[in-house]
């Protein structure tokens, strides 16, 4: 129950520190930390108007997207802080669960029928494609080591396993840092801020969406961002210090994974769209690096 | 052949009418010639005879050379198209063909320039001939002309094969005010200089000094030295601003607002600066027929040094970061590539053209005193690309700091400087030419005066006119995501080119 909780509040606050962040690195005045939480009042309290080309696809679609999203949040543990819910292969159950909520945002941006959302859904479509294997091959050779496919006893078995988690660590960090920024459509995929439909990804599948359904939407992309912090953190989170421990380890773990968003996306361009599938592919090639390294120290393949 | 030099007013008997062969063989034969180009080329009406004036500026000679001929009441109002020899006049044609009714045989595509109320054509702006292609596997996306930005208005369609386009169709006029009828029908000369300061807002300083020369030219009116040159320093701190604004801008599209937030400072610097000496960002009010109200004072001089002192050392560390930057050059490199034979065809100028390494600068090709004086060497790039439009933004920058400095070093500033004069008495029956390189390119105004020295006919050119195909044509097999980038590199005028 806790780590919901904890997930929902920090993710009220992440968006706002990479704000800050971004906004105190290129010498501007800053706005308020809780700013993006002022905008979703806002936008909860303003009517959503709905294209006559839309079908009712384009209106279920940030209610389901939302829902997984928060689905998802209940199978995440934070450090020996139970998830609500736990089963066996539950990280495809999570990894599914968040393509679902995708996939209805590409078809509703379809159903809008507009130029520019269509090529949005396109990008984000095969920017999804892209990037799953690299999440999956990831957890999967975490499961190698530990022989679990839950969420919730694969990081526990992971820490008595320490050599190994150390090793991997760095590269797991690094994959699931940039996973998080390929899934949220920041820098250097995508850039929130940009005022370009024909440069957008996620901004321009949204376009057509206002008040409540754009609050939902935007809701849904801080948790998102959270659950990221979450699996970051359960990696490091030591689990044999006291909850209330943990707890601040966690929110700690939060906060910089927030500061180092905002200091990646101050320093750097974004890509050329051309070059953005090379870019995610790298990440996957990670992974499988980190597989392969898997089974070779737990003797699944032996080498001569 | 009459020759001219910049900013010379002949009269307008002296200008032959050639029949239209002898017409159109001269100028394939002039345009053919790597060092010529077509400043303008327009028709002026005489009730219902139309004489027509080409303006071809010779870069080796330093002059122009004008050729005419007229189109008589009897003739038939269609004409053999140059355009198909020369492609840079396909703009040039259709202008007259939309204003005036005259056709071009042979012209690929006689398509309307930007519809303003007195054209020949009465269809309306809704039925405006599109390029298609019928494909099941392409789509067409329309952007504008109201723009998600702060921009000006203008209506882009591209048609893309998945994330490459194909085909840019770029169609303009939406910003249309007759501005060229306005400088008729306003009989005071302070009413046309503030008309000249609002025909684009962003090149205030360049036209307002085409237009000055032109008329003081009309009335042969010599001013003095030290107004030239305060001229062409506002000339020259106009072009620092919006280049640096424009490199700025270009950050914000790579999404690198460290950049885009340190150049946009910096932009404030030097245009606060024109405000402290005129009382405007954009130089209004600073550039007057005749004279100035503003003196170049010796405070302002000791404050300019000031200014530019804490400008380049900051510009210059920005700089330094921003152009090694391996994401930025990443995102700029070999993007929207015109080749040199591309930017010859077109009949690109100013920028547009040095980055894809055809030098035509008019402060170095036809310089008015000002630059004969304190001559520039201008920046020449090879790539063509993104990047090159990028880097050559900021070596202009740095040539016109020096240049700045050099002229406030050894030229003496007097603190009284003559009054605008207003009452200037233009001659009868001439024809005037000034040609200004404003921060974009080559601005040309032309004007034609009555038998009691009215003006009847002004002309006034801006270089997006040229450079919008440039635009066109590096868009072509480019990821339409990239467009952004690419018209920001150029940053052409929409109301310089709608007028």
């Amino acid at each position: 129950m806790i780590s919901v909780f904890l997930i929902i509040i920090s993710s009220v606050f992440f968006v706002g520190i990479i704000s800050k962040v971004k906004a105190k690195i290129a010498a501007r005045k800053m706005p308020s930390i809780i700013q993006p939480f002022y905008d979703i009042i806002r936008l909860f309290k303003k009517g959503a108007v709905y294209s006559s080309t839309t079908s009712f696809i384009f209106k279920i679609a940030p209610l389901v997207y939302f829902s997984t999203v928060l689905m998802a949040t209940l199978f995440m543990p934070i450090g020996s802080q139970n998830s609500i819910l736990s089963f066996d292969g539950d990280f495809l159950f999570f990894a599914y669960l968040l393509a679902l909520g995708k996939f209805l945002m590409i078809i509703a941006a379809m159903d809008t029928g507009s130029g520019f959302e269509g090529m949005g859904a396109n990008r984000e479509a095969l920017y999804s494609i892209l990037i799953e294997p690299a999440f999956f091959i990831l957890i999967g050779s975490l499961a190698l080591f530990t022989d679990i496919t839950s969420f919730q006893s694969l990081f526990v078995n992971l820490q008595d396993s320490t050599n190994i988690s150390y090793f991997i660590g760095i590269f797991y960090i690094y994959v699931f840092v940039n996973i998080a920024m390929v899934e949220n459509s920041r820098m250097p995929i995508d850039d929130p801020k940009t005022h370009l439909e024909l440069t957008m990804i996620h901004e321009v599948m949204v376009l057509d969406y206002s008040g409540f359904d754009l609050g939902l939407i935007n809701i849904a992309s801080w948790l998102k961002f959270s659950i990221y912090g979450a699996l970051i953190s359960n990696f490091l989170i030591n689990q044999s210090f006291v909850w209330y421990w943990q707890i601040i380890e966690f929110i700690g773990i939060q906060i910089t994974f927030a500061v180092l968003v905002g200091i990646l996306e101050s320093f750097t361009a974004r890509n050329k769209m051309g070059k953005n599938p090379q870019w995610i592919i790298i990440l996957s090639a990670i992974s499988i690096v980190i597989f392969l390294t898997g089974l070779i120290i737990t003797q699944k393949i032996i080498l001569n | 052949m009459l020759k001219i030099t910049n900013n010379q007013t002949i009269e307008l008997d002296k200008i032959k009418k050639l029949d239209y062969d002898k017409f159109y063989s001269s100028v394939v034969e002039l345009l053919n010639k790597k060092e010529n180009h077509c400043v303008n080329y327009f028709a002026y009406p005489i009730k219902d005879e139309f004489q027509f004036f080409i303006a071809i500026a010779d870069d080796k000679n330093h002059d122009i050379v004008i050729l005419s001929h007229q189109l008589n009441q009897d003739d038939k109002k269609e004409l053999k198209s140059l355009t198909e020899k020369i492609f840079s006049l396909h703009i040039f044609e259709r202008e007259i063909y939309e204003n005036y009714g005259i056709k071009f045989i042979g012209h690929p595509w006689l398509k309307p320039v930007r519809y303003p109320s007195n054209r020949a054509n009465k269809t309306n702006i809704n039925d405006y001939p599109f390029y298609t292609i019928k494909s099941n596997e392409l789509h067409e996306v329309g952007v504008g002309p109201i723009h998600a930005g702060i921009i000006e208005p203008g209506h882009f369609r591209f048609i893309c094969n998945g994330e490459n386009v194909l085909h840019l169709e770029i169609q303009l006029g939406w910003q249309h005010r007759g501005i060229e009828q306005l400088f008729l029908e306003k009989k005071n000369h302070l009413q046309r200089n503030i008309l000249a300061e609002n025909i684009a807002g962003d090149t205030v300083i360049g036209h307002t000094t085409a237009f000055a020369q032109t008329l003081e030219s009309l009335a042969n009116f010599n001013v003095s030295e030290q107004l030239h040159l305060e001229r062409a320093l506002a000339l020259e701190l106009e072009r620092i601003a919006i280049h640096t604004g424009d490199i700025g801008a270009l950050c914000v599209d790579a999404a690198y607002h460290l950049g885009a937030n340190v150049f946009g400072i910096l932009r404030t610097a030097i245009i606060n600066f024109i405000q402290a000496w005129c009382g405007n960002r954009f130089g209004k009010s600073l550039i007057r027929l005749g004279g100035s109200n503003f003196p170049f004072t010796k405070e302002l001089r000791n404050e300019l040094f000031e200014v530019l002192k804490s400008y380049e050392k900051k510009f210059e560390e920005m700089a330094r970061i921003t152009y090694r930057l391996t994401s930025i050059q990443n995102r700029f490199e070999l993007i929207g590539t015109i080749t040199e034979k591309q930017a010859r065809i077109i009949g690109t100028v100013g920028l547009s053209a040095r980055m894809a390494n055809v030098l035509r600068d008019v402060r170095e090709t036809h310089p008015n005193i000002a630059f004969q004086k304190y001559p520039v060497n201008p920046v020449v790039l090879k790539t063509g690309d993104v990047m090159a439009r990028f880097v050559a933004k900021k070596r202009e920058i740095r040539k016109s700091i020096s240049w700045i400095r050099d002229l406030l070093n050894n030229f003496k500033f007097k603190e009284n400087i003559e009054k605008p004069n207003y009452s200037l008495k233009l001659k009868p029956q001439h024809f005037s030419i000034s040609l200004c390189e404003g921060w974009r390119g080559e601005i040309c105004h032309c004007a034609i005066t009555d038998k009691d020295g009215a003006l009847t006919y002004y002309k006034v050119k801006d270089p997006s006119l040229h450079n919008w195909k440039v635009l066109e044509l590096s868009l072509r097999n480019v990821e339409i995501s990239d467009f952004p980038i690419n018209n920001k590199s150029y940053n052409l005028s929409y109301c310089g080119n709608d007028l």
